[in-house]
């Protein structure tokens, strides 16, 4: 059976490209780039060009900095817990503000913080599904506040927060800004010298680069206390011996990102909008968000009487992947956060089904899809009480 | 932990093959009209089920000879996850060729055993055995209706633990025989909270008449006042020597009032107690931390801390603020 990818927010497959550029740093260019011999010095034009190319794809300034760490996840975690630390170490301030649909990489760290004794304002969507701005100009204090962090694309809905008028709201205040950017890189243009955000945190496998690798984007003069302490690696700020292959081939996803970028603004969303013309078909589902909100490879649709796990099912005994946040699908049990705070009936959270594009996606794959859809939602209907909800 | 748990998200590779199967081909899905009953001269029941703690709903259809309550046809409609469907399936064959009485003994073990390869392997992981709680539930609701009675009246007992089937009295023997001081003592000794998780504190994904660590609080209050009863004869509360009621009166406040009050970064302590020889035991409080000058401290919170002495420990207690 040919399987069809349609999860490309939960991970991405490695760009066959990508991956022949990481080749020779495992048995050829393996040196460790702190060493003083060939070994070292040779693989250090390589990551040289690799960090060129992060910097071009984000537009970063030559002063500012991208520190270079395992994966998005510890980029949130750095940021957030270094604006902690410094609160007990230098300024006193532990208010932070964040919003409602967070990563768990975002909210599970100051959930922890809380723990600790820092006040985090949790800001809630309004009906577009993205955080108003003047809930966050309502909710900052110069004086007490410390960090705000919203992120940039929800990955459950695809929408997009306007990130830049947060950073000006948190420049005017003089509040430091941080946003993750995991499901924006490749999706949307991301220019940091328009969008004012003083840290931005980014993993390159959301973008066909592989796992474990990821950046920390650091306006010029900002800094961080480490998050990891131990060697000089990336000027102390985060030690570890860096994954030199991955790193090298983030750089190069990167700069494919970029330049598909076109691509997917065009082709992708066109896939994606056909995907989702032939869903809306179908009585009683509805997508999630305005379709010029999103970022252009993002469906979350509800399908009325279908619990999201058996859909996952049978879409998989077909082949075809995408994702779910339903309570019954988790270890926990929990319904997804992102689902509860949408607020969107309560069914959502039962019934939220998200497909995901990525380039490689084709004509054909929609088609396959699009009919393998339409045959689970009549084999589970027929299963399920579609037709009256008043069962208690 | 182990190695599933590290890697995570194993949640399919745990289903048994008898799960999948039933998934992808269920065999008594669907309905039963008041026209096919009619025609086999057969008494219809038709039983709705709602799960707040999954979202999942099941309707139960029964097909019942009027002459000896046997189930002679079974059928149901499910809005759930895979397990859920699996487990109304199997739910449904298992109740055909029974009595309203012996389908009414089966319980959600029972299906999930039904589900299971092998005998010694679980169906589904542990999160989903409330799944099958749900076929056990409706079969109940079912029976009920038929028999004109309420769903109340067919439990025996107080189930605190649906996943596993587990009885506040089982949970309050075991605790006092084998003088258990933690939750995870009681998962051990009788599987209670071991799958869910919802019965052992607020908070989990479906609320709780009763929860493990109260009942544990509570047990261990009641084993105190035994403790100290337990001399040639029993005494009141206002019997006791003031030291006596002192340490009960700690000992509530620390396991049911603190909690509370530290969440809020608040305390406080009893600094005096007195009786007053009319059978009225004066307990003099101080707040500390953000409880002290806190505008609930004499409305809301007193009102807390005097409720639950009184509560806990008993009436005759009166509160006052220093």
């Amino acid at each position: 059976m040919k399987r069809i990818y349609l999860d490309n927010n939960a991970t991405t497959m490695v760009d066959p490209a990508v991956k022949e550029t990481m080749d020779p740093f495992f048995c050829e260019m393996y040196g460790n780039p702190n060493s003083l011999h060939s070994f070292g010095i040779e693989v250090r034009s390589y990551m040289k060009q690799a960090l060129d190319r992060l910097y071009a794809g984000i537009n970063a300034g030559d002063e500012d900095d991208i520190l270079i760490n395992s994966c998005a996840t510890e980029g949130n975690n750095t940021v957030i817990k270094s604006a902690y630390f410094d609160g007990v170490l230098n300024t006193g301030k532990k208010h932070f503000i964040t919003s409602a649909i967070e990563h768990p990489a975002v909210s599970n760290t100051f959930h922890f913080l809380e723990q600790l004794g820092a006040d985090v304002t949790w800001l809630p969507v309004n009906l577009d599904g993205i955080i108003d701005p003047q809930a966050l100009r309502d909710a900052i204090d110069p004086d007490r506040t410390a960090l705000v962090s919203i992120m940039w694309a929800n990955n459950e809905t695809g929408l997009i927060n306007p990130v830049d008028e947060y950073a000006s709201i948190c420049r005017e205040n003089g509040v430091k800004f941080h946003v993750d950017a995991v499901q924006s890189v490749g999706k949307i243009p991301i220019d940091m010298k328009k969008m004012q955000a003083d840290y931005i945190t980014f993993s390159a496998h959301k973008f066909h680069g592989p796992k474990g690798i990821g950046g920390l984007y650091m306006r010029k003069g900002c800094t961080i206390i480490p998050l990891f302490h131990g060697g000089e690696q990336m000027a102390g700020l985060r030690a570890g011996t860096i994954n030199t292959p991955f790193f090298i081939g983030m750089g190069f996803a990167m700069e494919l990102a970029v330049k598909n970028l076109d691509y997917e603004t065009v082709e992708v969303r066109r896939l994606r909008d056909r995907l989702e013309d032939a869903i809306l078909q179908i009585e009683d589902v509805e997508v999630v968000g305005s379709r010029e909100l999103r970022t252009p490879n993002t469906i979350l649709a509800s399908f009325r009487g279908i619990e999201g796990e058996a859909f996952l099912w049978d879409l998989n005994q077909k082949g075809i992947a995408a994702s779910t946040g339903s309570a019954c699908a988790s270890e926990s049990l929990e319904a997804n956060q992102t689902f509860l705070a949408m607020n969107i009936g309560g069914e959502l959270a039962h019934t939220g089904i998200r497909f995901s594009l990525s380039r490689f996606n084709t004509d054909k794959e929609i088609d396959t899809a699009i009919e393998v859809i339409r045959g689970a939602v009549k084999r589970l209907r027929a299963i399920s009480l579609t037709s009256d909800k008043q069962y208690i | 932990m182990g190695k599933n748990d590290l890697i995570g998200g194993a949640l399919w590779e745990q289903y048994s093959d008898k799960v999948s199967h039933r998934m992808n081909n269920p065999k008594y899905m669907g309905e039963i009209t008041q026209e096919q009953a009619a025609a086999k001269k057969a008494k219809l029941v038709v039983a709705d089920y709602g799960s707040d703690a999954c979202g999942d709903a099941v309707r139960l259809y029964w097909l019942i000879d009027p002459s000896n309550d046997k189930i002679i046809d079974a059928k149901y409609k499910s809005f759930g996850c895979g397990t859920a469907i699996a487990s109304s399936d199997v739910m449904a064959e298992m109740c055909i060729g029974l009595t309203v009485d012996q389908a009414v003994k089966i319980t959600n073990i029972d299906v999930e055993k039904e589900l299971r390869d092998r005998p010694d392997k679980a169906a589904v992981p542990p999160q989903k055995m409330h799944c099958s709680v749900m076929a056990y539930d409706v079969i109940k609701k079912a029976a009920s209706i038929y028999k004109n009675v309420d769903m109340s009246s067919l439990v025996d007992t107080e189930i605190v633990c649906e996943c596993a089937q587990v009885t506040l009295s089982t949970i309050k023997d075991v605790i006092k025989i084998n003088n258990l001081t933690t939750v995870e003592q009681i998962t051990q000794y009788t599987k209670a909270g071991a799958f869910c998780k919802s019965c052992i504190k607020p908070g989990g994904h479906e609320n709780r008449r009763y929860y493990l660590e109260d009942i544990l609080r509570d047990t261990r209050t009641e084993m105190e006042r035994e403790k100290l009863n337990s001399g040639p004869e029993f005494k009141e509360f206002s019997e006791l020597t003031l030291i006596q009621r002192h340490g009960i009166v700690q000992r509530a406040i620390s396991e049911s009032i603190l909690p509370m009050l530290n969440n809020d970064g608040g305390s406080v302590e009893v600094v005096d107690m007195k009786d007053t020889g009319n059978g009225v035991t004066e307990i003099y409080i101080r707040y500390k931390g953000t409880c002290a000058g806190c505008a609930a401290s004499h409305t809301s919170t007193y009102e807390m801390i005097n409720s639950t002495l009184k509560d806990k420990v008993d009436k005759s207690i009166r509160v006052h603020i220093l």
